[in-house]
């Protein structure tokens, strides 16, 4: 068995001199994202080991929010939250007080009156998290909020991306499909554009936001753009987002002729990301999405590494978006 | 026709202000008295006698302000507004006479709604208010209203504002008809379909905020049809809430081309852009939605030059619960009737982008004139229409300082300079501070 060091006092978690939350990429500084990155990998050599619970953040109190369906983020958030030996707690909008009208801002503070450490809200509209982080105590960490980020989904593709390809900067990643519905797409391109990588999107271009050029990424309505990146990261064809009758495209069957991953579409040895769930035969080809060269699978295990540190960090290092004095290694 | 409560005009004399009068070439430091509520002379050290003195040495006095766009929520919404606590702000904010819009709960389309308005006026209005009347029967964009008879029973124009008459064919009709009543038509322009579920500006910040965009052609391809309409019936127009920069040309080219129209611009709109709303702060959700620089540049070039004849708030109140949600969640509009003076002269006049006096000429006469409106004047022989102006006071606007019943205010924690001391409304005194 190998050894598990007791941590010192002085290396518990102190009280947090403010609230601090993970809200959007666009707060973070470089040096937050490597810090984190960092983290996470010292929690994957922790996780290797059999014992793999770590007494970090006993006795903190992390509350899951999911007002949205979601598997591998509500599920990767729990389980990271247990791994740090905290106490979790998921409410879903189903079932609970949500069901018979309450407010946002009533099972936010309901829910704060239990003076949780960290709030974790997946929600369907933009600003949720935002809303939460004013009228709660909690430190709030957005698991998704409407069309607008996922920046614990962005984290997790930098953790496999980096892991993969051992650097980020120069990394040249096409992003393909639903740009437009895509909060996994927004976060994902400030966060490669944060590290210096390169991004191109490819989408029909009804569903290209217009003027995204100016988050610093080329964009393109052919699918043959994807011939030179190193990653080809495909979304979801986001059906519960298209409008009944909004004609984004005539069909999926005619998106997954023209956009669709296949292999003959790829290159040898370019790597293939997927954030899921996945249509099979919409986006991604099967053959595509069961290849060697698919990271989707690397990218779930990420998810958990990654919320662990974001868990970690938000309770015990210093604010986001200030200079970090030094990378932290835990356990 | 506009409504107040009936009250006796005051004698005042209002001393040492530089009183600025740019529709009456007046910019001078003198007293001005005010007998009965009429203007009665204009001099140096003029003698109080039994007149209230109101000592303005420092202050600039203006003619008072005309909103041409306020919604008071009544009937229907009266936690959010009412005749008394609207007209109550207004006064607040340096104002001496509002339009009401009609998107009420029930609509303003019948002449019984309208006769309970006026009515109602007559005995909780703190300052003159007109009512403008529906185009279509409950704003439902099919059916006219019962224009002959809203006009007897004293509406003040007709307007659909808050939604487009969508179908052309009926807009076209409503000019026709409306001709009988001699009232003049307020268009809002939003092309339903262009701007379906849009949250925000379409542009950079939309794209990265991930927001449905309303983009400008939304609106300004709507102008441009209204504009067509107006011109092939020869008939006046006004253009509410103007937004974007294409709307603004569309405006020109049409006043250019002999067509009688007119428009109006927010405050909002002329201070700030999409940029705000990266906030996500939901008081800065309203339709339209704060736009590009380029767009806040043609309204302020509009507004210098007169393409944009008038400022006009769109002061829209919300229950606080109703905006305190995620800002995709939240009702569109903000307040505007108590800073929008204080808002300009911050962020327009004082960084030099707009003169003081073309500021007051839009606020006051350009606005009156729309809805036909006398023009306030400072002159002997004018009812007394008054706004004493403290261009050094600089403050906080707080949530506390409201006298609307609502502060969802899109200048909330911001500091402004600029203040109303005092607020004279045909002849009398209806705010100081």
């Amino acid at each position: 068995m190998g050894d598990i060091r007791v941590m010192r006092d002085d290396l518990l978690p102190p009280a947090p001199p403010e609230r601090r939350h993970l809200l959007s990429i666009a707060d973070l500084s470089r040096d937050d994202v490597q810090r984190l990155l960092a983290t996470a990998r010292s929690f994957a050599r922790s996780l290797e080991r059999e014992m793999k619970k770590l007494p970090t953040l006993r006795g903190r109190t992390v509350v899951n929010m999911f007002y949205e369906s979601s598997t591998r983020t509500s599920s990767s958030f729990e389980l990271a939250a247990k791994r740090l030996s905290a106490d979790t707690m998921s409410i879903k909008a189903s079932g609970s007080s949500v069901d018979k009208g309450e407010s946002l801002k009533d099972t936010a503070l309901t829910l704060g009156a239990y003076d949780p450490d960290v709030i974790v809200i997946r929600h369907p509209q933009i600003g949720a998290a935002q809303f939460v982080a004013r009228v709660t105590r909690a430190h709030v960490v957005n698991a998704g909020d409407g069309k607008h980020q996922h920046p614990t989904q962005a984290l997790l593709d930098l953790y496999t991306l980096q892991e993969e390809f051992g650097r980020l900067e120069g990394l040249h990643v096409a992003i393909v499909g639903d740009v437009l519905h895509s909060r996994v797409a927004r976060s994902l391109i400030q966060a490669l554009r944060l590290l210096d990588a390169t991004v191109t999107l490819v989408a029909p271009p009804p569903l290209l936001p217009r003027d995204v050029e100016a988050m610093g990424c080329e964009t393109s309505s052919e699918i043959e753009a994807i011939g030179a990146a190193d990653v080809v990261y495909v979304l979801r064809m986001q059906r519960e987002r298209m409008q009944e009758g909004a004609n984004y495209v005539p069909s999926l069957r005619e998106y997954a002729a023209r956009w669709g991953v296949t292999p003959e579409r790829l290159r040898p040895g370019q790597k293939i990301m997927h954030p899921g769930p996945m249509n099979r035969g919409v986006e991604i080809d099967p053959r595509v999405a069961d290849a060697a060269d698919a990271l989707i699978e690397t990218q779930v295990r990420a998810g958990l590494v990654t919320r662990m540190a974001v868990l970690y960090d938000l309770l015990t290092t210093g604010p986001i978006g200030v200079k970090a004095a030094r990378l932290t290694e835990v356990a | 026709m506009l409504y107040s409560t009936a009250a006796p005009g005051e004698n005042l004399i209002i001393r040492g202000a530089r009183v600025l009068d740019p529709s009456g070439n007046v910019d001078a430091l003198l007293d001005v008295r005010i007998d009965g509520g009429t203007i009665a002379e204009l001099g140096a050290r003029l003698d109080p006698n039994a007149h209230r003195l109101i000592q303005a040495e420092g202050l600039t006095l203006a003619p008072a302000f005309v909103d041409p766009h306020v919604h008071l929520r009544t009937p229907g919404r009266e936690d959010e507004e009412t005749i008394a606590s609207g007209t109550q702000a207004a006064a607040a904010g340096g104002y001496c006479a509002i339009l009401a819009m009609p998107n009420t709960d029930p609509v303003v389309d019948s002449a019984a709604v309208l006769g309970s308005l006026s009515e109602a006026a007559e005995t909780e209005a703190e300052i003159p208010v007109g009512f403008l009347a529906a185009i279509t029967k409950g704003q439902g964009g099919a059916e006219l209203t019962g224009m002959g008879e809203l006009a007897d029973a004293g509406a003040a124009g007709f307007t659909d504002d808050g939604r487009p008459v969508t179908a052309p064919g009926l807009m076209r009709r409503a000019l026709q008809y409306g001709a009988v009543t001699g009232l003049p038509f307020a268009v809002h322009c939003e092309e339903p379909t262009l701007s379906r579920e849009g949250q925000m500006h379409e542009g950079a910040v939309s794209a990265e905020l991930g927001f449905t965009g309303y983009p400008s052609v939304a609106e300004s391809l709507m102008v441009e049809r209204d504009l067509s309409l107006a011109a092939y019936e020869r008939r006046p127009i006004h253009v509410l809430h103007v937004s974007a920069r294409e709307s603004v040309e569309a405006l020109a080219r049409a006043r250019a081309s002999g067509v009688r129209a007119t428009g109006e611009v927010t405050p909002h709109h002329l201070c700030f852009t999409d940029e705000a709303v990266r906030s996500l702060d939901p008081n800065l959700k309203m339709n339209p939605p704060l736009r590009g620089a380029a767009d806040r540049a043609a309204l302020i070039d509009g507004l210098r030059d007169g393409t944009i004849q008038a400022v006009a708030t769109d002061h829209a109140p919300h229950a606080r619960h109703e905006k305190e949600v995620p800002f995709e969640a939240a009702p569109f509009g903000v307040t505007g009737l108590e800073t929008s003076f204080a808002a300009l002269y911050t962020h327009l006049v004082e960084p030099g982008l707009i003169s003081l006096e073309t500021l007051l000429q839009r606020m006051s006469s350009g606005a009156a004139a729309i809805y036909g409106v006398p023009a306030p004047r400072i002159a002997a022989g004018e009812p007394a229409n008054l706004v004493l102006l403290d261009l050094a006071a600089s403050r906080r606007i707080e949530e506390s300082d409201f006298k609307s019943r609502s502060a969802n205010s899109w200048l909330l924690g911001e500091r402004v300079t600029g203040k109303v001391r005092l607020t004279v409304a045909v002849g009398r005194v209806v705010y100081e501070g």
